[in-house]
């Protein structure tokens, strides 16, 4: 402040006014006044920015006996090195939710990885077991076959209450041993079904047209879904994204995955049809594919009865399903997952609307240009 | 005339299997099965002498102590011409790839097929080693 100026003695108005002039203060410079001038005796501290940038602290601290000192103080580094401090945390924040979101789906797919590999584990230890069942079943059958011939003559010699009472029991002895076979060899299915999970990356990758797999696969899903049930029917729709160009993958692993969404699409799309009964509905199942640079995606959209929220987080789980008992071993997706993730490197993910529609969608990365899941 | 087969498995429900799989040939005396429920006890076995002829050894993998593909080239040192057939539940690239490296005669994954199996023993009793 200049020494004319105080030297002429300026009452606390006049130093005000002076202040304000040289840009100090806001707008509203008489209810600035009035207020600051209302009780002296309070301590006051308040920051203004003047119109060069730089920031200004005021404190003004009451002195014993009245009247009060004014310290004004450039805070300007300070501020700047707290706007910094601000935005370094503001940036750790969202790098730490970046992390935990990382965290979260390496979890997931670790949780997944290992629930393959149990379900491999318990697929090779029930293996063994069944091969007996099933390979004992089967020499019981022939073994009954010569006990029959051999005991034919003796039995023959019998009264005949006596020979109908062996030949039922021979009947059904075969009978069950049938049933057992038939078992067994389900059950052989199944654990088959498990031991893909244990496969890894065995696979032979190779460029292929994503087009014409996926055409491929439906073919094959349609054909055997109307081989199954003479009813069955779909319209499809191919979306195809002709600029793909080859991409490197393991084809009968991605085929795999193709079979078992569009069976899951067209299971869920008669399902709604068989609901609706008599209303008009069109079960449909829609495959779109498109070059995203450095990655395709493929997405299999059915207008089937949807997944309900609940069961949206089991879905990959290895042995959930919705189907009754026989129908389905809810192995189908928790393999795709695996064959999408582990050995591909890319993503699987769902949307749907209950009653209205499901849609998966796959992405894989280009290789070299993926993030690669494994260390 | 008869020959003998040696089969070498930890489980001992696989001796009763081959026993009743092989039931006629054993009868009309095609074959004689002997049977090992480890490495060790198999070599003991074929250090005493197989009579009639030993014409191949079929071995499980995957058994306590010494495991199949370690008796298969302890085989093939002292008996390069007697031939092994590995049989496993664990049909892996690995697994198979480790066998005919070390010289086995092939490699057969559970449920075995016996008829399958019978073939292939066919041709060797044809060409006795």
């Amino acid at each position: 402040m200049p020494d004319a100026f105080l030297a002429g003695r300026p009452s606390y108005v006049d130093f005000f006014r002076y202040l304000a002039e040289r840009g100090e203060y806001s707008a509203d410079l008489e209810a600035e006044l009035s207020r600051t001038i209302e009780d002296t005796r309070r301590e006051m501290r308040f920051e203004r920015t003047r119109p060069d940038g730089r920031v200004i602290e005021v404190r003004r601290n009451p002195v014993p006996g009245g009247g009060f000192v004014l310290i004004y103080s450039d805070i300007t580094e300070r501020k700047r090195a707290e706007e910094a401090i601000r935005g370094a945390r503001d940036a750790a924040e969202t790098a730490l939710r970046d992390l935990q979101t990382a965290q979260a789906s390496l979890l997931h797919a670790q949780k997944m990885a290992a629930l393959g590999q149990l379900t491999a584990g318990i697929a090779h230890e029930i293996k063994n077991p069944l091969n007996f069942v099933n390979n004992f079943a089967g020499l019981s059958v022939e073994l009954l076959g010569e006990l029959r011939a051999a005991a034919a003559p003796a039995i023959s010699a019998l009264d005949d209450d006596r020979r109908a009472e062996i030949d039922e029991t021979i009947e059904m002895l075969t009978g069950n041993l049938a049933k057992i076979t038939e078992h067994g060899r389900r059950a052989d299915g199944i654990v088959k079904s498990m031991l893909a999970h244990s496969r890894g990356t065995s696979g032979d990758r190779q460029l292929a047209d994503i087009n014409a797999l996926v055409d491929e696969s439906l073919n094959l899903a349609y054909h055997g879904a109307r081989a199954q049930d003479q009813n069955f029917n779909i319209t499809l729709e191919r979306d195809f994204d002709a600029t793909i160009a080859p991409i490197e993958l393991v084809p009968q692993d991605i085929t795999r995955v193709f079979l078992n969404l569009f069976g899951n699409g067209f299971y869920a799309a008669n399902k709604r049809r068989q609901k609706m009964a008599d209303a008009p509905f069109k079960p449909t199942l829609r495959v779109t594919t498109r070059e995203r640079g450095g990655a395709i995606e493929i997405a299999v959209r059915d207008n089937g009865v949807g997944i309900a929220p609940e069961h949206r987080e089991k879905l990959f789980q290895p042995f959930f399903t919705t189907k009754p008992t026989g129908e389905g071993t809810g192995l189908g997706l928790s393999i795709s997952y695996d064959i999408v993730t582990q050995e591909h490197s890319g993503t699987i993910a769902v949307d749907s609307r209950v009653g209205e529609y499901t849609e998966f969608t796959i992405r894989l990365p280009r290789a070299g240009t993926g993030a690669r899941k494994d260390r | 005339m008869s020959v003998s087969i040696l089969v070498i498995d930890d489980e001992s429900d696989v001796a009763e299997l081959f026993r009743q799989r092989f039931r006629r040939e054993t009868r009309q005396g095609t074959y004689v099965l002997h049977f090992a429920l480890s490495a060790e006890e198999g070599l003991d076995k074929l250090a005493g002498g197989i009579r009639p002829q030993l014409i191949v050894i079929l071995s499980d993998i995957n058994m306590p102590g010494m495991d199949g593909l370690a008796l298969l080239r302890e085989i093939k040192r002292t008996r390069p011409d007697l031939p092994v057939m590995m049989v496993t539940a664990y049909g892996d690239d690995e697994r198979r790839r480790r066998a005919s490296e070390y010289g086995a005669a092939s490699f057969i994954t559970k449920p075995v097929d016996f008829d399958v199996l019978k073939a292939q023993l066919r041709q060797l009793s044809a060409s006795p080693a």
